[in-house]
């Protein structure tokens, strides 16, 4: 069975790009979701995954030039090249008993021995190792991911020096795509951070006194970042500098609010979007966030997941941060950085009183967005989230 | 008409038995269905067993009358009675039988004995034996096995031309005895009746025999065998046979040559082909491939999911252990958890003679092809002091291991306990370790696995006892 890779869309005036470096070769074996090449634009740079796992093959080679939509090979998803398949998370996984004889078996998308008590896991296991997976991390080119392995010569080492040794790694291909364009945003845009810092105290309360039915009634915890996300919304309908990007000599703006939400995975950050905000509710939004959690953490996203986006929200709370200058997303102009709710005293009608204050860091793009629109911009994030009612009234 | 059991086991070799026996432990309702007499398969009653039987009782009378002067001991008027030896493999067989037996009742699982049969329902097998009787399943596993693949011109009548069944209880000890095929069985079962007195004759049409091990043991094992007075024709085809008054003659071609072989005892060693015969699978859509092995995905399901196939059935090196582990697996995979991977290129095979072949992992030659650059490790088991006590010479240990990582891809060891010494490299070559590691376990002294140790630092340059 053959599964198509296609060129994806990336980015709205993106219409063809270059292959760049291939990372695997066109017949040797790929896991789902393994990297396989790099697709270049002038805008931006993409890794392609593959779409399952098998025997890869590939009908172009670096340097062609191919068109967005275009199949540049596919993964063959034969019972002997396959390699071990990941759990899909939305296989059917009751009705075990398929009387219906099926065709030749070479997927395992057949839910049968799940017992009788519920097996929530959704696709089988590979549990005939395939030979290629046993050998894989001793085929490994340098450049890709392993366990450091520090160079040591075949002959025993006098160890007599204490450790003042070095290791090296090569960078991964994720980590090399991330450093470049980390750098490319610094250099391109016009970056800089504005601060404030909001009271958490409504929108903690709303959640003490609604978790519980909350999680009930729509069966998702209900969180912080649905809060941000509509405060984003909100300030993205008032300020669409921030909901725009730049294209040559034009000023782009999206009439749509997809939304970055930073997860923390093991390769790394990734930022996968949720799209249309302004039509999602709470828990929608939370369902979302969950969803994407799980896959970051999962191994299961999409390059599509990670494509797009009008603007990002990015959290370094969860890792104790209370101030931080995040880095744009290009070619997006703006990104909300989060960070430690902590109790400190603040000055409230001339008393002091302790609030759960949050610092907020606003990086924006001073070619798009002026510094006072930046401000007010975070200022109304602020006020929306000091008082939530706002996002009910939109006010 | 029973009711519908968890999981229904059709055959009751090593695979079979062993995956009812874990389903049980797991709770399941499990049945098991086998057409002969007793439990065992193939392997206990017709094969592993038997022939280790055989193996053991000829080795000590060889061993006897070729080796005890050397210790001082006389044994003047040696000799064997063919009966008693084949009374004892009986014995050895039937304990072991019962034992499974006993061990199957134990856990609850009902026995049925007859031959089972698809009849177009996937989720019932008709039992024909002394009567017929219906058996009904949630999971259904064949392990059914397989059977010795005969010479096209020339049926097996186990008496002169017999396959692996008839050799383990032959009448008597052949005069001249013909093998063709230098498999794990063909040399194994030439072993036996050359130790026995027989004038034997290997005929395998490769270049050498036990071609799936590593080429420069094999070339060992050979030269070993030699000394034992079998003779090899390789590269070399049956290419007719005919029953005579005295037993077999037949006609062979080796390249240009041609001539005639005759013997009383025709062993046919070339091999063994998947057993599905009167299954009834057609009647619900499992078709078996070109050369008879049932199609299955990643976790032994056939074309019907919920009818899995192990063993002998499925492709893979034809091994008891295997099938075991396949067996395991599937019971673990009905009863809802997920088993742990099997890793093929870590399964250990034996060659059951003396010295014995044990290996696991790549050959050299394999290692090779799979692109990896490689570091050798040989030690001959001459250098070996424990070898050296017992009076053994022959055979020798080679590791096969990636170079850059020092990863062991491969352990190959000729030598009289190699069955038991491989499982060092099972277990290593299970756990990814580097020749480092192999070289940083302690082995204790004397033993024959110091050649283990050996081997490794030798791959690294730093052999110390040779």
């Amino acid at each position: 069975m053959k599964s198509e890779i296609k060129v994806p869309p990336m980015g709205e005036s993106i219409t063809e790009a270059t292959i760049g470096a291939i990372f695997k070769q066109s017949g040797s074996g790929v896991k789902p979701d393994e990297e396989l090449l790099e697709i270049e634009t002038d805008k931006v740079n993409q890794v392609l995954y593959a779409p399952q796992g098998g025997a890869l093959n590939l009908t172009v080679k670096t340097g062609d030039v191919v068109q967005i939509g275009q199949s540049i090979g596919w993964v063959e998803t034969d019972a002997k090249a396959e390699a071990p398949e990941q759990p899909k998370p939305s296989a059917p996984s009751s009705g075990s008993e398929n009387e219906k004889p099926q065709e030749r078996p070479t997927e395992v998308q057949a839910p049968a021995p799940a017992a009788k008590k519920e097996e929530t896991q959704a696709s089988q296991p590979s549990v005939r190792m395939p030979k290629e997976e046993f050998l894989a991390d001793i085929r490994k080119k340098p450049a890709e991911e392993t366990p450091a392995v520090p160079k040591k010569t075949p002959t025993a080492t006098p160890k007599i020096e204490t450790a003042r040794q070095e290791t090296r790694k090569p960078m991964t291909k994720i980590r090399k795509v991330i450093a470049q364009r980390l750098v490319e945003s610094q250099q391109n845009s016009a970056m800089l951070t504005t601060f404030n810092e909001c009271d958490m105290s409504q929108v903690i309360s709303l959640r003490e006194k609604y978790k519980e039915t909350f999680s009930k009634h729509w069966d998702v915890k209900l969180g912080f970042m649905s809060f941000f996300v509509k405060a984003v919304v909100s300030g993205l309908k008032e300020f669409p500098q921030f909901n725009s990007y730049i294209d040559g000599e034009e000023i782009v703006h999206r009439e749509y609010f997809d939304i970055g939400i930073a997860v923390g995975s093991e390769r790394g950050l990734v930022v996968p979007v949720v799209r249309d905000c302004e039509r999602l509710s709470f828990h929608e939004i939370e369902q979302a966030i969950e969803k994407y959690g799980q896959q970051a953490r999962g191994g299961g996203l999409s390059a599509d997941d990670l494509k797009g986006g009008g603007f990002t929200i990015t959290n370094g709370g969860v890792y104790g941060s209370l101030l931080s200058t995040p880095i744009i997303n290009p070619p997006q102009c703006g990104i909300l950085g989060l960070h430690k709710i902590m109790k400190r005293p603040i000055a409230v009608d001339d008393k002091v009183v302790i609030a759960p204050m949050m610092y907020l860091a606003l990086s924006y793009d001073h070619r798009i967005v002026d510094g006072r629109e930046a401000v007010l911009f975070l200022v109304h994030i602020k006020n929306c989230i000091e008082d939530p009612t706002r996002l009910l009234l939109e006010i | 008409m029973e009711d519908a059991f968890d999981l229904v086991v059709i055959g009751a070799g090593p695979g079979g038995y062993v995956a009812a026996i874990r389903a049980a432990q797991l709770g399941l309702k499990t049945a098991i269905i086998d057409k002969n007499a007793t439990l065992g398969g193939t392997c206990l009653n017709i094969g592993c067993i038997p022939s280790k039987a055989l193996l053991q009782s000829s080795e000590l009378y060889w061993e006897l009358t070729q080796h005890a002067a050397e210790h001082g001991i006389t044994c003047k008027e040696a000799s064997y009675d063919l009966e008693t030896i084949m009374q004892r493999k009986q014995k050895v067989v039937k304990s072991l039988v019962d034992g499974v037996a006993a061990i199957v009742k134990r856990h609850g699982i009902v026995s049925f004995r007859g031959t089972a049969r698809f009849t177009g329902d996937p989720h019932a097998v008709e039992v024909v034996g002394e009567q017929t009787q219906t058996v009904k399943g949630k999971y259904f596993i064949l392990a059914t096995g397989s059977d010795s693949i005969p010479l096209p011109f020339i049926p097996f009548d186990e008496k002169h031309v017999v396959s692996s069944t008839g050799a383990l209880d032959l009448p008597q000890v052949p005069k001249r005895m013909v093998v063709v095929g230098a498999g794990v069985i063909g040399v194994e079962l030439a072993s036996v009746y050359a130790r026995l007195g027989s004038q034997v004759t290997i005929v395998e049409m490769l270049d050498r025999i036990c071609p799936l091990n590593d080429r420069g043991i094999t070339r060992l094992l050979q030269q070993a065998l030699k000394k034992q007075g079998i003779s090899f024709h390789l590269s070399a085809k049956v290419a007719s046979a005919a029953q005579t008054t005295q037993g077999v003659s037949l006609q062979v071609e080796a390249g240009e040559e041609h001539f005639t072989l005759e013997c009383e005892v025709l062993l046919v060693a070339i091999g063994r082909r998947p057993y599905t015969q009167g299954l009834g699978l057609e009647s619900i859509g499992i078709e078996a491939d070109k050369k008879g092995f049932i199609p299955i995905n990643h976790s032994f399901q056939t074309a019907v999911p919920h009818i899995f196939a192990i063993g002998d059935l499925v492709d893979g090196p034809m091994l008891a252990h295997k099938a075991s582990e396949e067996g395991i697996a599937v019971a673990e995979l009905a009863a809802g958890h997920k088993p742990a991977p099997i890793n093929y290129l870590a399964i250990p095979n034996v060659v059951y003679t003396s010295p014995e072949l044990a290996a696991v992992g790549l050959t050299e030659e394999e290692a090779k092809s799979e692109g990896f650059d490689l570091l050798i490790g040989s030690y001959p088991i001459k250098g070996n002091a424990r070898a050296r006590c017992a009076g053994d010479d022959e055979g020798a240990v080679k590791l096969v291991a990636d170079k850059a990582s020092g990863r062991l891809l491969g352990m190959h060891i000729l030598c009289k306990h190699a069955s038991e010494m491989i499982e060092e490299g099972v277990l290593a070559i299970q756990k990814k370790c580097t020749l480092e590691d192999v070289i940083n376990a302690s082995h204790a002294h004397p033993t024959y696995t110091e050649a283990i140790h050996e081997a490794a630092l030798q791959a690294l340059g730093r052999v110390i006892h040779l």
